[in-house]
């Protein structure tokens, strides 16, 4: 586990070197520009306008006496204010570096992390995608990669940062005054583990923070989805006093917090100011002595900020950075799910033969066999209609045939070819099926019915939507054709959504079609017009429809009953009316109510 | 639907808008004004401790002409420590002032708002989704106080330092500080300027961020859809768009930031050059020391940071006036069903009811020539009479659309006509007020409606003194109390947010023993087509009959037994009343009704069959 992070980790910095590499160098000239500066101004205090020793390199100075020494740059300040400009100007540039560079490795990171998840969640089995948690999934793929890209693009290079500084700046102060560089240092450690100890205490305050604002968040959702109810016992009353309750204890924690952050930040501030004030009190006591210059009180004084700083920050970052680690394995939980295996030798054959169950067994989870042992044959071009109850597993056969899941015994063929040794991909694109509860993506409604056909013409969308039933709800929306799908735009109704999935698969010219349960939310009279214009177009399309309407099943040309995993009965309408089961049963409630016709007439007659 | 396109911005500042916002949080403005004085102590701090430095500079360390000295130094080092001490209470202080309000302010406003929600209409919800209401009350109100708390602070702070630090330099060297001074105006034009495009650039990032979200939502609930249509190349590659938009405009903004800093420390530094010019040429001839020289030097490397502040509060205005302005609109919204003054007056109001005066009600009820309409000139019903009596049921069948509902609606007052009236107990309904009718409806929606908590909870809501035995006597009549027994803590069992823990079947009988323990005059039920299994079927059938006995009620019915057992039918269809009767009545005229009901019933038993199957 601990080796996949760090290796997941390793190949995220590996992949943009380059970027982390530039934001390196670009940080170690910004830091060094940054010490460079008070030092000038500590040269012109110090050299130039009161003749004590230099703090320049000798070619400086060398160059300097050519013009006329010291002398000549205090009548020539301006030559001194010129080079902090460019400094600042360099500095300038490397800072933009820096920041645009470590931000183009973050976006990388990300970018890369949010592909390679989405990729493989779409390529995850269909199995997975049957009991995945929706708001867990998106929240890893959302906030997780956020903080792995915050750590790597900000904290990373904050840490390099900090250190640099810390060190740039204990090397300069030991450099110019041992005794007042220790002095500078008394309170550094505590500031720091203040700092890191004081956040690692506080995490338990956010979390407390969040859980509560997670509690008002619910009650308001429930509120507002809930309104009808609230109404219709007239407890306006007592909801205002539930969502005070949850909205007080928010503020409550949430002030809590506010005032714990603020004493972090007083107290550390007082603790650096304090640092500040001992560090300018040891140069003016070492100054009074003569030991030191105003130039070395002058660098003192703007380094000791320049060492506080960051350690306050290190602190910090070091108490977050477990973060990063939780959120990086969460992502690579995901990663680790193996996909649809890659099927290199599959075949891509013609799918227009008959499909043939042999002895297929096949369960969902180890041990339940939702089919068992199963063989029946479905002729190519033929319209098959199954009849089972609710768990019999009717859909299990629509899903086997689109290689949805695969069968743990037996074979299933289409031509005569073991679909196992047919393109997934391939199969998927040549076999429609659609699903009792489909899914439409939030585009417009001429987008969903084209969404597996990109190259659709006007014509064609508009023959599917006119085939499924689904013209008229759709003319009657409020931009026609163009209007959005859910939160943004309509809201469906079950068989709206039915018929709109329907046009979509009618769309492409399939060789095989299934319809699960797929008309279940139509009315009757518009279940018959669809499948009215269906028989219309698709002359060799071999039809599978799976339903419980008996007026449905009756017109196929075959109709298989499914019962506990099994074929029951096969045969014709005709065929199975006469046959005792399940299919003439539901046949006979026709003649059930023309008997409770007459039943409720007669009694209606002698009252 | 386009009313609820989340707008971005505002682009007019708008003083009006802020003003109100001010009035809404009257509580507040003592804090904002202590605010404001402490934030001024702190700039005001910050400008001393350079004093400080310049002053140790120039009175205890040896110059050219002068040795040092350490007289006075016990005093310097008392009114260090006093700085001291007053900054850091300062910054306490408003830290602790700036979270107080920006807490408070987000939970009056919230308060408000969720009470303004408690009277809005229901016309109002049908127009606003939950999320975007959820935004409103969550997000844009953090958004808004954080704005109060914080922006004020950073203004003040800002203002104060600019004028502390001009008048502190001016005080030394007038001329010079004119002159250091100019550098001000390019840099606050600047500033704007990148503050704006930082603003609008990262406003981008947010949207694009929230597009990605959504694909991953989709992209994670459509995967079996998406691999039925063998759609997952497709999906990647609109997937990589947005990607590659959102690493563009992240690293636009990320580099409008990075370009920024650099740019007014560049300019900032050229004042800094200047001092040190001009200050070094006056320390020559002794008419400046080397204390202000370097305070010079000092005030003029911070100076971008007060005008960086003020740039980015306006710029934070400006992108927190969307925020405001959704807020606003929301807790100034009228409600379009109000109670009469007069009627308030004497039957109270939502919060505050009189119930001493409230009349009892039996439950009479008649539409004379209703109209309604939800939209302008879409009219739904058109000249609606119906008269039911006391005690009767009325069952509304026709397809969906075709105003069921609506009648519904108008019977509960969440809706009111538009032409007509309607009469209970043979007075129009809104001479009485809406807490009155609404006290006397029992009401059980298709998607039963559970908030979290035990069931005993639940059952209570819908009369929050009832008793312990009350509640159980109301489960049992609707023989609810089976399954409740038979859960790990009977009554007391959590029900899950929205009652997810419960089947849908379970949570119908919940809210049928809620319905009953209001013990309802009116009683309207929208009954679910969602099937449940034959068992809790029948076991609901005989809740519904429960309910129904001695109470008005209007169901909009999909079971047979419930619309066999009522004493009127109305099919409805197209916002009229097509055929009205009792069901042998009807079906004898073979009219719209026996052809639903032919088919229904067809439906169900094949559906009864195939759940007994399994």
């Amino acid at each position: 586990m601990q080796d996949r992070k760090t290796r997941l980790m390793g190949r995220l910095i590996r992949e943009n070197k380059g970027h982390f590499l530039a934001a390196l160098v670009c940080t170690v000239f910004t830091v060094i520009i940054e010490f460079i500066t008070p030092i000038l101004l500590a040269e012109t205090l110090d050299y130039y306008l009161q003749g004590k020793p230099s703090r320049m390199p000798g070619f400086v100075n060398a160059w300097i006496d050519s013009l006329g020494g010291p002398a000549f740059m205090a009548r020539n300040l301006w030559m001194v204010g010129l080079a902090l400009v460019g400094l600042n100007l360099l500095s300038g540039v490397f800072s933009f570096g820096k920041g645009r560079a470590q931000s183009v490795a973050g976006e990388n990171v990300s970018l890369t992390l949010r592909e390679q998840l989405y990729s493989h969640i779409q390529k995850l089995p269909f199995s997975y995608h049957v009991k995945a948690e929706t708001g867990d999934l998106v929240q890893r793929c959302t906030s997780d990669v956020e903080t792995v890209r915050r750590f790597l693009s900000m904290q990373l290079m904050q840490v390099v940062n900090a250190v640099m500084m810390i060190a740039f700046a204990l090397f300069y102060l030991f450099r110019e005054n041992v005794k007042i560089a220790w002095i500078s240092m008394v309170m550094l450690p505590g500031l720091f583990l203040f700092a890191f100890l004081f956040f690692k205490w506080v995490v338990k305050n956010f979390r407390l923070s969040d859980e509560a604002e997670g509690k008002m968040s619910a009650v308001l959702q429930e509120n507002l989805t809930g309104v009808r109810v609230v109404r219709a016992f007239g407890q306006q009353e007592y909801e205002v006093e539930k969502f005070e309750k949850v909205s007080s204890d928010f503020r409550k924690k949430t002030f809590k917090l506010c005032n714990l952050l603020a004493v972090y930040w007083a107290t550390s501030d007082l603790l650096s100011m304090v640092q500040s004030m001992l560090t300018l009190l040891a140069c003016v006591y070492f100054a009074i002595r003569g030991e030191i210059t105003v130039g070395t009180l002058i660098i003192f004084t703007s380094y000791i900020w320049k060492l506080l700083f960051p350690i306050r920050q290190l602190g910090r970052i070091l108490s977050d950075a477990g973060k990063s680690s939780v959120a990086l394995g969460r992502i690579d939980e995901i990663l680790r799910l193996p996909e649809e295996p890659a099927e290199p030798d599959a075949i891509k054959p013609s799918l227009k033969g008959d499909i043939v169950f042999d002895h297929v067994t096949f369960a969902y989870d180890e041990g339940r066999d939702v089919l068992k042992d199963m063989s029946f044959t479905i002729p190519a071009g033929k319209t098959v209609a199954i009849l089972g109850a609710t768990g019999s597993g009717k859909s299990s056969v629509v899903h086997l045939i689109q290689r949805l899941f695969e069968p743990q015994k037996g074979e299933i063929r289409i031509g005569g070819t073991d679909i196992q040794k047919i393109d997934r991909y391939y199969l998927r694109s040549r076999v429609g099926l659609v699903l009792q509860e489909p899914f439409l993506y939030s585009k417009t409604l001429r987008e969903n019915v084209a969404i597996a056909a990109k190259n659709a013409t006007g014509e064609q969308i508009d023959r599917a939507v006119t085939d499924a039933a689904a013209k008229e709800f759709i003319l009657g929306s409020d931009k026609g054709f163009d209007t959005l799908v859910g939160e943004r735009g309509v809201t469906l109704s079950g068989g709206q959504k039915q018929r709109e999935a329907i046009a979509r698969t009618l769309i492409k010219d399939y060789d095989i079609q299934s319809f699960d349960d797929s008309l279940s939310a139509v009315d009757t009279e518009t279940d018959a017009m669809i499948r009215a214009a269906l028989k219309k177009r698709s002359r060799d399309t071999t039809t599978i429809i799976i339903s419980h309407r008996i007026v449905t099943l009756s017109q196929a040309d075959w109709i298989l009953v499914i019962e506990d995993g099994r074929v029951a009965q096969q045969g014709t309408h005709d065929e199975l009316i006469h046959q005792d089961g399940l299919y003439a049963r539901i046949f006979n409630i026709q003649s059930a109510l023309e008997e409770e016709f007459k039943e409720e007439n007669k009694g209606y007659a002698t009252v | 639907m386009q009313q609820f396109e989340e707008q971005d911005y505002t682009k007019k500042f708008s003083l009006a808008l802020w003003k109100n916002v001010l009035r809404h949080t009257k509580e507040y403005h003592k804090d904002l004004i202590w605010l404001i004085i402490v934030m001024g102590i702190t700039a005001a701090c910050d400008v001393v401790f350079p004093l400080l430095t310049s002053y140790a500079i120039d009175h205890f360390i040896p110059r050219l002409n002068s040795p040092g000295t350490s007289e006075g130094l016990p005093a310097f080092v008392g009114v260090y420590l006093l700085v001291l001490v007053i900054q850091v209470a300062a910054i306490f202080l408003f830290l602790f002032l700036g979270g107080k309000i920006e807490v408070g302010a987000c939970y009056t406003i919230r308060k408000k708002a969720f009470r303004k929600l408690q009277e809005l209409p229901f016309s109002y919800y049908d127009r606003m989704p939950v999320g975007y209401l959820m935004s409103r009350m969550t997000s844009d109100t953090q958004r808004l106080a954080e704005t109060i708390g914080w922006s004020l602070l950073d203004l003040a702070w800002g203002i104060v330092m600019i004028i502390a630090t001009s008048a502190t330099m001016f005080f030394y060297n007038w001329r010079l500080t004119l002159l250091v001074l100019l550098v001000i105006p390019p840099l606050a034009v600047i500033s704007w300027w990148f503050q704006q495009k930082i603003l609008h650039a990262y406003r981008k990032v947010r949207k694009t961020n929230s597009q990605i979200t959504g694909a991953f939502n989709e992209g994670i609930m459509g995967a079996k859809t998406t691999k039925t249509l063998v759609r997952e190349d497709m999906n990647m590659e609109e997937f990589t768009v947005l990607t590659h938009e959102m690493k563009k405009s992240s690293v636009r903004a990320a580099s409008l930031s990075a370009l920024y800093l650099p740019i007014v420390v560049s300019l900032g530094s050229v004042a800094t050059a200047y001092a040190l010019w001009k200050g070094g040429q006056e320390v020559l001839i002794g008419g400046m020391t080397l204390g202000v020289f370097q305070l010079f030097v000092n005030y003029t490397v911070q100076f971008f940071e007060p005008i960086r502040n003020i740039a980015n509060v306006f710029a934070e205005l400006q992108s927190a006036q969307a925020a405001a302005e959704r807020v606003m609109t929301l807790l100034d919204t009228e409600p379009e069903i109000v109670d009469t003054p007069e009627v308030e007056e004497k039957f109270g109001d939502n919060f505050h009811p009189k119930k001493e005066n409230w009349p009892a009600l039996r439950g009479d009820i008649e539409f004379c020539h209703v109209d309604f309409q939800y939209k302008e000139g879409e009219k739904v019903l058109t000249d609606f009479n119906l008269k039911v009596k006391a005690g009767e049921t009325i069952a509304l069948v026709g397809p969906t659309g075709a105003g069921k509902s609506t009648v519904v609606n108008l019977v509960c007052r969440f809706y009111e006509p538009t032409g007509g009236e309607i009469k209970i107990d043979g007075v129009n309904y809104k001479e009485r007020s809406q807490l009155w009718l609404q006290s006397n409806l029992g009401y059980v929606l298709q998607e039963p409606r559970l908030f979290s908590g035990t069931i005993r909870d639940n059952i209570r809501y819908a009369k929050l003194n009832a008793t312990d035995e009350e509640v159980e006597r109301a489960a049992k009549l609707v023989n609810a109390e089976p399954f409740i027994l038979k859960m790990e803590k009977g009554y007391d069992t959590d029900v899950g947010e929205g009652g997810s823990r419960l089947s849908t079947g379970e949570k119908q009988l919940i809210s049928f023993a809620r319905a009953i323990l209001a013990n309802p005059r009116i009683f309207v039920l929208d009954e679910a087509t969602s099937s449940v299994d034959t068992q809790t079927e029948q076991i609901i059938q005989r809740a519904i009959s429960t309910v129904l006995t001695g109470r008005t009620s209007f169901i909009i019915a999909h079971r047979l037994s419930t619309i066999r057992t009522a004493n009127r039918i109305l099919v409805i269809d197209d916002g009229k009343i097509k055929e009205m009767g009792a069901h042998q009545e009807l079906l004898r005229k073979k009219g719209a009704y026996y052809n639903l009901y032919t088919n229904q019933f067809q439906e169900e038993q094949a559906m009864e069959i195939l759940g007994k199957a399994e």
